[in-house]
């Protein structure tokens, strides 16, 4: 009996330790946040979720360095490829929500519209060269887009002249840049694939990543040329994506064309069909850079994956872009897909000094020469502010091709994905591109599968 | 000192009664409450009524998750417990090693369900390619590739419970069945299994309920390829949730029905093999 009260009395004891210790800890911790808050007190904090894993890195630097310069604290938080929508949904529920954060366009904004805060009276919206790219309601500005970006066909030149240097090459054009529609692309990519050993390539374009949130490249980057033309066949709308967002139905009329496309990709391609399942855009972008493949569908965002690569053969000037060729009628005129689909966002509900400094931040960030410097050189973005002189576009071989391609007197493909019904449209349409390239699905079923869905994700 | 217990007994179990309140009794009374309503995030919800319960049985997908996932649970229930029961039986009797044994098939059961998933996702995929299909081929393949991950992790952990069973059953009455001329299989039938019932008992509502609500492995296994076929009820409602803007009531709503169904599975079979224990 004595014993089991002396050990009740210890426990006590030690719990209450336990209970203390733990108290002055979060003491600590207070006083702590609290004195972090003094020095940056009157400017508020930023929150910045961030869209792109790829450059997560450089996003933490600029923070450091925007905190060193001006104290006031940015936190930033990137999301895992394709679970941003996941991310922000739990982020911002939370006390310390992202104070800024991304839409993906007028179909983002949809969703997000509660959280958005109208930006009209900002220097930022102020600074963009073209207004109408900004994503706006009424009179309201909230969401502002702060990288063009291009996509198409990305090939590694060295292959490509090693290919026309061939004797018994089977075409008669001796260069890529004579390569301006789709017959053409498909007579190279075919001859190549027959001498891919002469080559010393596994295959001519990098595996068609289908594993489950790999897909993007082709549910929506290729999705988007069909849809681009057959929208723009409507007349009644100023542009593609109006045309699009006001469409309850597609026909998926130009589905040949994308059928054209994407079987030429998955019969040229470095993995066999049937195990495309299992590739990510990691996976293709590194059979790339280290050269078993001359060709890959991706877009000037795609440059750091290539050089980061370790055992990266691909020399800088090697890398050059091809638009996407799908056998439509006048598609010599065709240039690559330009467009953005990032737009900036603030939390309307966030407190007014933090939407102040994370106003403030974006702004040091594409108008202070510090900034500047970052998005050009380190993020490499094209950015659509007038802020930025001649020289100060970025160097990265990629971003130089799809600012030399937009110069050229070619149509650039707008990106009409924006109108894209939802997520869910884009992975449905996604799981049955992988389910037909396994051969378990015909073309046919696809075409369906892709107009009901669209029809039935409208009709919400 | 029964009486101090008794006297404190607030004071003790009132940690306990705060952390179980903060982490489970708000947060599922909240969800409740959600399913009720059309939201963005927790924090504005408007009151809607029954629309995501319709809405929820609507919805094929949710229906196809549901047939997957008791196809499933039933197969896997089965080839566990009795896979688990008859490596008890064989590391009950005095063979060498029993105990090294013993730990390297309670292993499994330590490591992570999305690593497990990567790792046989890695490996089934190795095995497959050499056939020339991946685990997104088909839809069996995901299936059975459950099955095999789900019990290779626990048929180590059911085993350890059926050893402890097994090990309970008196020697003595064994030893009488034998001396009476038992058969192998009768003492088995009619000693053995009655007395380790509450071994049963336990290890049945563990696999059935760990089935029914299989989530990191089947994200990391198939995440539903091809074509959500291989999606189960946890997966589906994740899905719906955070997959599909304005659906985040909808998935709500399917999780209630989720958690109904699991806990009236789990009852149900609680009393039946309850009932069929018998005191030694």
């Amino acid at each position: 009996m004595k014993n089991i009260k002396k050990y009740l009395g210890l426990m006590l004891v030690m719990s209450m330790v336990v209970v203390l210790a733990a108290g002055c800890g979060n003491k600590e911790n207070n006083t702590a946040t609290n004195g972090g808050n003094a020095s940056s007190g009157k400017n508020g904090s930023v929150y910045f979720l961030n869209f792109k894993p790829e450059i997560a890195e450089t996003y933490e630097k600029i923070a450091k360095d925007y905190e060193a310069e001006t104290g006031v604290k940015v936190k930033v938080v990137t999301a895992a490829a394709g679970t941003y929508e996941t991310k922000l949904k739990s982020e911002i529920s939370k006390s310390q929500a992202p104070t800024i954060f991304q839409i993906n366009g007028p179909v983002g904004f949809q969703a997000w519209k509660d959280y958005t805060l109208d930006l009209k009276d900002t220097k930022l919206y102020s600074y963009l060269s073209d207004k109408s790219l900004a994503v706006t309601e009424g009179e309201g500005v909230y969401g502002i887009p702060y990288v063009v970006e291009g996509y198409g066909i990305i090939y590694n030149d060295a292959i490509m002249k090693k290919y026309f240097a061939l004797a018994d090459k089977a075409v008669s054009i001796s260069s890529t840049t004579e390569i301006n529609n789709f017959e053409t692309l498909k007579a190279v990519v075919e001859d190549m694939t027959a001498k891919k050993d002469q080559l010393g390539i596994k295959g001519v374009f990098a595996s068609t990543s289908l594993a489950a949130g790999e897909q993007w490249r082709w549910q929506t980057h290729l999705a988007n040329l069909p849809l681009y033309y057959e929208f723009k066949d409507n007349t009644e709308f100023d542009n593609t994506v109006l045309a699009g967002l006001a469409s309850k139905e597609v026909q998926f009329k130009y589905n040949d064309k994308f059928k054209n496309i994407f079987d030429l990709y998955i019969k040229n391609s470095v993995t066999k069909e049937a195990l495309l399942g299992s590739k990510s855009v990691a996976d293709s972008m590194a059979e790339f850079a280290l050269g078993n493949a001359a060709m890959v569908q991706n877009g000037n965002w795609a440059w750091s994956q290539i050089n980061d690569v370790d055992g990266n053969v691909v020399k800088a000037e090697d890398i050059k872009f091809l638009p996407i060729y799908t056998g439509m009628e006048g598609e010599e005129k065709q240039g690559l897909a330009v467009g953005t689909e990032n737009y900036f966002a603030i939390n309307s509900k966030a407190s007014a000094e933090n939407q102040q400094a994370s106003i403030a931040f974006l702004e040091w960030l594409f108008s202070s020469e510090k900034g500047k410097a970052y998005v050009t050189n380190d993020l490499g973005f094209i950015a659509p502010f007038n802020t930025f002189e001649e020289s100060e576009k970025p160097a990265d071989p990629l971003a130089k091709e799809v600012s030399a391609w937009m110069e050229k007197d070619l149509t650039s493909v707008a990106w009409t994905f924006a109108a894209f019904p939802s997520e869910e449209f884009k992975n449905v349409f996604g799981d049955a591109l992988l389910q037909y390239a396994q051969g378990n699905k015909t073309w046919d079923e696809v075409v369906t599968i892709f107009k009901d869905t669209w029809k039935a994700e409208k009709a919400k | 000192m029964e009486k101090s217990i008794r006297k404190y007994f607030a004071l003790f179990a009132l940690p306990t009664i705060i952390a179980f309140g903060i982490a489970f009794v708000v947060p599922f009374l909240l969800g409740i409450y959600l399913s009720f309503t059309e939201f963005t995030t927790v924090n504005d919800a408007t009151w809607i009524g029954f629309g995501n319960y319709a809405k929820a049985f609507s919805n094929q997908e949710f229906l196809n998750a549901l047939g997957f996932t008791v196809k499933f649970t039933v197969l896997s229930v089965l080839t566990i417990n009795v896979f688990a029961f008859i490596l008890a039986m064989l590391l009950t009797r005095k063979l060498k090693g029993t105990n090294v044994f013993r730990t390297i098939f309670f292993m499994p059961n330590l490591i992570g369900g999305i690593v497990l998933g990567y790792i046989w996702q890695l490996i089934f995929n190795g095995i497959l390619y050499k056939f020339g299909v991946t685990l997104t081929s088909d839809a069996t393949y995901g299936f059975w590739g459950l099955i095999i991950l789900m019990n290779w992790q626990l048929i180590g952990y059911m085993m350890i419970i059926y050893v402890a069973g097994i090990q309970n059953v008196p020697k003595d009455i064994v030893e009488a069945a034998r001396i009476d001329g038992a058969s192998r299989s009768k003492i088995l039938r009619n000693v053995t299994i009655p007395l380790v019932m509450p071994s049963i008992t336990i290890c049945l509502f563990l696999t059935l309920s760990n089935s029914f609500k299989l989530f990191d492995q089947n994200l990391a296994l198939t995440a539903g390829a091809p074509s959500k076929q291989t999606s189960m009820l946890a997966l589906d409602i994740y899905n719906t949730f955070y997959g599909k803007t304005g659906w985040e009531g909808v998935g709500q709503a399917k999780a209630v029905v989720f958690f109904a169904l699991v806990a009236l599975i789990a009852l149900v079979q609680l009393v039946i093999t309850r009932r069929k224990e018998v005191e030694n």
